[in-house]
């Protein structure tokens, strides 16, 4: 019987290592450029996983389709390994380590949220994995001294300072007094530093300040004393929870602001859900698919839009664009660094300096891209309640003009 | 004027929060199991709302078609999980009831995603003292509901045989089965009315604020709260305490912030626990 169970073991430990020393090379195997991306495929922050996994997924077949990555004189196709991280950081971390430790993996690409990626980052950091990361914003995670982490998106405190200096330019120059509620959770809470300097750098006013909870469905208390200061503009960052019910909120209770700003109205599908409501919003973005950016694999964005609609049956929000921008970056460094070494891979990164049809991309020493600016979009609704996005800020990419202030309530 | 306002907007969040409790304070009371799925059975009746509003039907049929949906629910919940756990201890109940939320969740997710969703009523608004302090209409249609559907079910506890079998049961569950009344089937259905009004709840909370499958536990969290003030049993005591807290709450979100409404909410569970220890141990010593 001991025999056997010795047996037993050794035949088993025999099998595991032979098992994992297989995977082990699984960075490249043969034409293969194995990446590994830890993806919330379950849990609250699915929707956005899923367009992030699209975006992934149009853009590895679009490349392999043209030709693939060249790197040493050889074709390469790129494949992905993907695990669901129940959107969980902690879950993340540790499919980051399977991910190196187990399956090989010597380059990743991002998970989904800034919590996420906080949650992983660390991970690649001590492997020396380089990785390339297209949703996780927050100002927190380029200030940590990262060497192998690279995002494609501009930080969360850049999103809504546009909103402000336009509004501060409208008004002659002169500050403007903000009322403020932020979700207080890392992306948001970053998108309010962005303000505070923005307030500080015009000169204007926060006269609230209000920080909403994660389980927020409510804001009516903010919005009563919104109604009672009377700001020049009301900035809200909640995700989509917040996007919505600021919304809803502000018209069922009349809430007159000349300029209300948000983040995550497409994501929060506002324009559908609210209707005519919703007009009149200002929406931060990362990208929008009438911008003229221009690369070789998908043309501009609206042919992407059209590509894409036509795989998925949806429009594209931005995190599926920033998404497909992550594979152009690693596709380019490859080809550039011109082998598989981390280290030189990593050099490669650091020095991308391309456009692609999402944007300019640059990394600053942080790793936050520096070359693409943030949009702002407006809901503008025609007469039989249709309404669009269309980016109105900054001018050089403005499709249509912004309509400021806000009309009241009662001549709506 | 911002107090009238938060007077009025915590009142009618109270009385939503009071039909959602008094599901739980009949159950607790009957079965003696603490529901934290409540909640989640609360966003399942609000997603049945939703998806009659996605398909052209207005979402305040909801307030009948989701609560005759989830009695069924409720019925299935409870032959499958409840009647196993229902004379046992509370903790075990508590386990099982957790277990229940998370598959729930998981379930709804997997079934609706996991977009932030809403129904809208397009009831417009109601505006008092010149534009100052303004009501939607939604909030004040829903709290009208719940007060239709409270005050239809303590006549029906009163009037109906059924409903008399449940008293009976909450009193004495054994005298009850020895006088042949069938705790069993009033098990399910105690289980059953308290998923029913989960569901009106849910229906009200799509057209008044927002679901999103994992936004159940601050209402299993509030009912809680608000049975643990009231006592088991004491509709009048939780529709007052139901209101309190709402009003509670709205003074909190004003004075404290946002970001403390449902700290708050914890803060004053914990006070009361301590005091209601405190009022106990002082008979204790009384008695002695």
């Amino acid at each position: 019987m001991k025999i056997k169970n010795i047996i037993i073991t050794f035949v088993s430990a025999i099998a595991i290592l032979f098992s994992t020393s297989v995977v082990s090379f699984a960075k490249v195997v043969g034409d293969k450029i194995i990446l590994g991306a830890a993806i919330s495929l379950t849990g609250k922050y699915s929707s956005n996983g899923v367009h992030t996994q699209n975006g992934y997924n149009m853009a590895v077949d679009r490349i392999n389709e043209m030709g693939g990555v060249k790197v040493g004189g050889k074709t390469y196709k790129f494949d992905i390994i993907y695990y669901d991280d129940e959107s969980n950081p902690k879950r993340a971390a540790q499919l980051a380590e399977r991910l190196i430790s187990q399956d090989g993996v010597e380059f990743m690409l991002g998970p989904y949220s800034s919590g996420l990626t906080k949650a992983i980052a660390p991970v690649t950091e001590k492997y020396g994995v380089p990785m390339v990361e297209a949703n996780g914003a927050s100002r927190s995670l380029f200030t940590k001294g990262y060497k192998y982490l690279f995002a494609v998106l501009a930080p969360a405190n850049l999103y809504l300072d546009v909103a402000i200096e336009t509004a501060v330019a409208l008004n002659g120059g002169k500050g403007v007094r903000i009322a403020q509620a932020f979700e207080q959770d890392a992306f948001s809470q970053d998108v309010r530093l962005g303000i505070l300097d923005a307030a500080e750098r015009t000169g204007s006013k926060i006269i609230i300040d209000d920080k909403l909870p994660k389980e927020l469905n409510d804001m009516a208390a903010t919005l009563a004393k919104v109604k009672a200061v009377k700001p020049d503009v009301l900035v809200v960052s909640g995700h989509t929870k917040g996007a919505l019910t600021a919304i809803r909120q502000i018209a069922e209770m009349k809430v007159d602001v000349p300029m209300l700003a948000m983040t995550h109205c497409d994501a929060a599908k506002l324009s559908k859900q609210h209707g005519k409501n919703s007009q009149y919003a200002l929406c931060a973005s990362q990208w929008h698919k009438t911008l003229t950016y221009k690369d070789d694999f998908f043309k501009d964005g609206m042919t992407y839009a059209a590509d894409f609609e036509k795989l998925f049956g949806y429009d594209p929000p931005y995190q599926s664009a920033e998404s497909s921008a992550a594979l152009l970056v690693f596709k380019d460094a490859f080809e550039r660094a011109n082998t598989f070494d981390q280290k030189k891979v990593r050099d490669a990164l650091a020095a991308t300096n391309m456009q692609t049809f999402y944007g300019n991309i640059k990394f600053a020493e942080g790793g936050q891209n520096v070359d693409k600016p943030m949009v702002l979009f407006q809901v503008m609704c025609d007469d039989a309640g249709k309404c669009e996005n269309k980016v109105v800020a900054p001018l050089k990419w403005a499709s249509a003009e912004l309509i400021h202030p806000i009309p009241k309530w009662s001549e709506r | 004027m911002l107090t009238l306002q938060a007077v009025l907007d915590g009142l009618l969040l109270g009385i939503l929060f009071a039909l959602i409790a008094y599901g739980m304070a009949l159950q607790w009371g009957v079965m003696n199991i603490i529901n934290i799925a409540q909640g989640d059975l609360v966003i399942l009746g609000g997603y049945i709302a939703y998806f009659m509003y996605l398909y052209g039907i207005h979402p305040a049929w909801g307030v009948i078609v989701s609560p005759i949906i989830m009695y069924f629910v409720g019925v299935i919940i409870y032959k499958l999980v409840i009647n196993k756990v229902v004379d046992r201890d509370l903790f075990i109940s508590i386990l099982a009831t957790f277990g229940i939320s998370i598959l729930f969740m998981q379930l709804m997710n997997f079934a609706f995603g996991a977009d932030v969703v809403l129904a809208n009523s397009g009831y417009g608004t109601t505006m008092l003292f010149d534009n100052s302090v303004t009501l939607p209409n939604s909030k004040i249609f829903s709290a009208f509901i719940s007060i239709v559907f409270a005050i239809g079910l303590v006549i029906y506890m009163k009037k109906s045989k059924l409903g008399r079998a449940i008293r009976a049961t909450a009193q004495n569950a054994r005298a009850a089965k020895i006088l042949g009344v069938d705790t069993e089937k009033v098990y399910a259905a105690t289980f059953g009315i308290n998923a029913a009004l989960c569901g009106v709840a849910g229906a009200l909370i799509s057209i008044t604020f927002t679901i999103h499958p994992y936004m159940g536990l601050p209402y299993t969290i509030r009912s809680f709260m608000i049975v643990i003030v009231a006592g088991l049993g004491n509709l009048p005591g939780v529709a007052m305490s139901g209101m309190g807290l709402g009003v509670f709450e709205e003074f909190a979100d004003y004075i404290l912030g946002t970001e403390f409404r449902i700290g708050s909410v914890f803060l004053l569970l914990v006070l009361i626990l301590v005091y209601r220890r405190f009022k106990l141990s002082r008979k204790r010593e009384y008695l002695k």
